[in-house]
Order: C-alpha cells, then sequence, then structure tokens
C-alpha cells in the first residue's frame, strides 16, 4: 500500500518560466544538438567550454533553476570521471613533471576532454529534467517518433520501478522484522533470495498487467497517439541554445 | 444481431489450463440488463477464470458465451472489449501509464478516439469516480482507494455496457469502501461483481450466485443465499463474526 508521499518528482523542479513551458520535444532536440556541438568542439579551445557553460548558466536562470540544485544534480557524474582520472597515469609518452607526479601528456589531455565534455553535457541534461516531467520526456519521444515498443519499455520502466523498489522496500523490512541483518557476504542468502522472489513476482505481474491491458482493447487500434505540432516559436527559442554552441565550435574550429 | 445493451448469456461454457487442469465444467449464467449479480465462492472456485472469459481473454474450450447478443469469438473481440469493463484486483496491475489521464485515455485510443472526444471521455470517466482533480497525478501517487477508483475510470472511458469488478473491496478502509460502493451504485450499469466479501455483496447486488468446482452451484436473492448457512459452510463461506442478517 503506501501511495508514497513526498516523492512526488525526484528530477523536476516546480516552476513556471519560458524554459518549463517551451514543448517537451523541442527540449530534448536541443539538448542533444547542444550535446554533439560540445562533443565537436576541439579540446585545446578552453575559451570555448567557458562559453558554452555561460550559455547553460543563462538558461539554468531564466528557468530559475537553483544553482546549487543543479549542481547536485551534476554529481550523477563523479563515478565515470573516475575512469578519466585514470588516464594521465597510464597515458604514453610525451610525459611532463607536475610535481612529484611523472603524467602523461596526450592522458592529460584526454581526462580533460572527457571531463569537460561529460560535465556539459550532464550539466545539459539535468537542465532538461529540471525543466521537464517525466510524462512530458515521454510524450516527446513519441512526437520526435521514437519506436513505440521504446517509449512503451520507458513507460513501463518508470511505472514499476516505483512498484518494485516499494515491494522491495516491503520485503526487506519483513526480512529484518524475522532477525535478518545481513552484513558478511556469507549472509546473503535471504538477499539473493529476495531478489528472486521478486524476479518472479515482477514476471506475473508482467503477464497480469498484460492482460488488463488487452482487457481494454490493446492490440486493436493503432498504439500511437495523435502527435500534437510544437509552435514554430517554441523550436527557434530551444535551438537558439544548441545554435549558440554551434557557433562557438565553429569559430574555435577556425580560429583555434 | 446485437440485443439489448448490458446483458449476459454465458451457456455450458468448460475450460481446461494448458496444463490441463480443468477450471470450468459447464458454467450456466444470464444477467439482465441493469441487474448487479455478485459471483461468490472460495479460492480457485473458477471465478476468475470465468471473468476472464467474459472479454475473450481466455478463449471457450466448449460453450459459449453472449454479450448484447453478440457471442465472444474473434470476429467480435474488439466490440466485446468495449462492452465488457474488467476492474482487476490490483489496481497496480491496470493502471501503468505515467499519468491519470495517460491511463484513462488508454482504452478509448485502442477504440480509435481522438482529440476532443478522447478529452470528453477521459473528463467524463474521471467525474463519474470523483477523480477529476487527480488527472495529471502520478497513479502510484494516490491512495489504494483513489487507485481503484481510477482504474474504474479506465474501463468507464471505454462506455462499457457490463461492468465487472473483481474483488472490489479488499485492501480499502471502511470510507474507501462505502464511497467505491456508492459509485457502483450511482453507475446503474450491469455489474457483475466477484468477491469474497459476503457483505459488500449484499449491499451492492440484488442477486449472487456461488461458484465451486468449476460449477454455479447456487442462484437466487442474495439475503436468501447468505440466509442459509449450510450452503454456504459447504462451499466455504461464511459471514463475519457476530453478523445477524437484517
Amino acid at each position: 500500500m503506501g501511495g508514497g508521499h513526498g516523492h512526488t518528482h525526484v528530477l523536476f523542479v516546480h516552476h513556471d518560466s519560458g524554459v518549463h513551458r517551451l514543448a517537451p520535444q523541442c527540449k530534448v532536440v536541443a539538448t542533444v544538438l547542444f550535446v554533439f556541438a560540445v562533443v565537436a568542439t576541439p579540446r585545446e579551445a578552453f575559451w570555448a567550454f567557458a562559453v558554452d557553460a555561460v550559455i547553460l548558466l543563462i538558461v539554468a536562470l531564466a528557468a530559475r533553476v537553483s544553482l546549487r540544485r543543479w549542481a547536485r544534480r551534476c554529481l550523477v557524474e563523479v563515478p565515470f570521471l573516475l575512469f578519466a582520472v585514470f588516464l594521465p597515469f597510464v597515458g604514453t609518452a610525451p610525459y611532463v613533471q607536475v610535481g612529484p607526479l611523472l603524467l602523461s601528456e596526450p592522458g592529460l589531455w584526454g581526462a580533460w576532454n572527457i571531463a569537460v565534455k561529460g560535465t556539459l553535457g550532464v550539466a545539459a541534461s539535468a537542465l532538461l529534467t529540471a525543466t521537464t516531467t517525466v510524462p512530458d520526456l515521454l510524450r516527446a519521444l513519441e512526437r520526435l517518433r521514437v519506436p513505440a515498443a521504446l517509449v512503451a519499455i520507458a513507460t513501463f520502466m518508470i511505472r514499476y520501478g516505483e512498484v518494485l523498489a516499494a515491494d522491495l522496500a516491503r520485503m526487506r523490512i519483513a526480512r529484518v522484522s524475522r532477525g535478518d541483518d545481513p552484513r558478511w557476504l556469507w549472509q546473503v542468502r535471504g538477499l539473493a533470495q529476495t531478489a528472486g522472489a521478486l524476479f518472479v513476482r515482477s514476471y506475473e505481474r508482467g503477464e497480469r498487467v498484460y492482460v488488463a491491458m488487452l482487457a481494454r482493447g490493446y492490440g486493436f487500434g493503432p498504439v500511437a497517439r495523435a502527435g500534437q505540432q510544437a509552435p514554430r516559436r517554441s523550436w527557434a527559442r530551444a535551438l537558439s541554445v544548441p545554435a549558440a554552441a554551434a557557433v562557438v565550435c565553429a569559430a574555435a574550429l577556425t580560429v583555434g | 444481431m446485437s440485443g439489448p445493451a448490458g446483458t449476459l448469456q454465458v451457456r455450458e461454457l468448460a475450460f481446461a489450463y494448458p496444463d490441463g487442469r480443468q477450471a470450468l465444467f459447464g458454467v450456466n449464467l444470464d444477467v439482465a440488463a441493469g441487474e448487479r449479480v455478485a459471483i461468490l465462492g472460495p479460492n480457485g472456485a473458477g471465478k476468475t477464470t470465468l471473468v476472464l472469459h467474459l472479454n475473450g481473454t481466455l478463449t471457450a474450450g466448449a460453450g459459449s458465451v453472449t454479450v448484447d447478443g453478440l457471442t465472444v469469438g474473434k470476429p467480435t473481440l474488439r466490440e466485446i472489449r468495449r462492452r465488457v469493463g474488467i476492474v482487476f484486483q490490483d489496481p497496480d496491475d491496470q493502471l501503468f501509464m505515467p499519468t491519470v489521464r495517460d491511463d484513462v485515455a488508454f482504452g478509448p485510443i485502442n477504440l480509435g478516439y481522438r482529440d476532443a472526444e478522447l478529452a470528453a471521455r477521459v473528463d467524463r470517466a474521471l467525474a463519474l469516480t470523483g477523480m477529476s482533480g487527480a488527472a495529471d497525478r502520478a497513479p502510484h501517487h494516490l491512495s489504494f482507494g483513489q487507485r481503484r477508483r481510477v482504474a474504474a475510470s479506465t474501463v468507464l472511458s471505454m462506455d462499457p455496457s457490463i461492468l465487472v469488478l473483481d474483488e472490489p473491496s479488499s485492501n480499502l478502509d471502511p470510507v474507501a469502501r462505502r464511497e467505491f460502493a456508492d459509485i457502483v451504485l450511482s453507475l446503474g450499469l450491469t455489474t457483475l461483481i466477484v468477491t469474497h466479501d459476503l457483505l459488500y455483496a449484499l449491499q451492492l447486488c440484488p442477486r449472487s450466485v456461488i461458484m465451486d468446482g468449476g460449477r454455479i452451484v447456487a442462484d437466487g436473492p442474495t439475503e436468501q443465499i447468505l440466509g442459509d448457512a449450510e450452503l454456504l459452510a459447504a462451499h466455504r463461506l461464511e459471514l463475519p463474526y457476530g453478523y445477524v442478517l437484517p
């Protein structure tokens, strides 16, 4: 039971702003194009990445997203950055002496490249999710002609992720209530069996969900929903962001 | 070839699951338009199997099911699923879309409705269960009672002539239970209620049938059936402790 209160939207920030009101498909396309423009920018052009960061900052301010919250969202990137940290140590010659460490120069460039482009990409997607609700994101994918099966899988994952998490939490509480307190590897039996039971339950739920869908005429009608066209203005405003990044990228490629 | 809306005939319905276990042994049931009938019976009596035949999810091994004069079968399946609305026991099985509005729209979209007509159906179905205010919320943020009401809206939006409720009172607190009963009564649809909850049957259904061992073993006015203690005991049914029929 327990409808679950207090976790209404994990990522979305409730505000009303010009950025929030843009059609979601425009924002998805703008985000993807922005990331492409950033990735295409040569890594030696430090100034270009600074300009890209300022562009995102302007969008964040326009969307009234709290900078601290935005920064916290970006922390999901940290595990991926750990990989980049290794590069200067395992890279090839030439080497440079940095304090007591002898670091590979191509490795340093590689690490910088991953770190700066990754961070800008994560920051852009964090802005997208902060200004667009999950249902809107799914609808955007639908309107962008992403295959219906893929959108359906994403929809199910989001909807039943919460149900599964609640199931898992209940099973854990029931286990712990009976004195299970796994701390060591040889005590994982209960946990493993929980995972097994959860798998079987989910499989059975999947079948029940499908029967309930069939009962409402699934498979007879066209699955796709009539797409709602986004107004031109929405496209123009959303695409101005990747356009600016593209200009920066082009300038960096020519100026160097 | 269609009969009056809201009629159901089940004739000599028999069914065995692929593993060979026979669940129904010749079920006969007639339900008139506007009637509310409770299907009572112990676990494993075949109640759910019967329900899944009513909209053609399971295909009869022998016998037939007829809804509004249409015999359930491949050619009529689409129309049958519009006419027979099943509300399943666990709303989490039924509600799978990101928002309540999307979920209530799922059935009508499958039927080909779009735009204004679709929106009108969704609004009406939500209004019928008093859930209009929750249209843009996510199903998993609603209480259990609210989710059950939304689950009912998801079939009401298809404008069914027969409503089938599987254990509608399970997991509901007393107020939610009464609210849901009020909704069922206000709809005035032909309604089949599958339940163990004998008092809910008494409250909602003038007529009850008892299923046991894949057959219908009793059929009559609910008060009369619940008054027959021997009959109930023979089929693993009993009234709650201390309850005396009015």
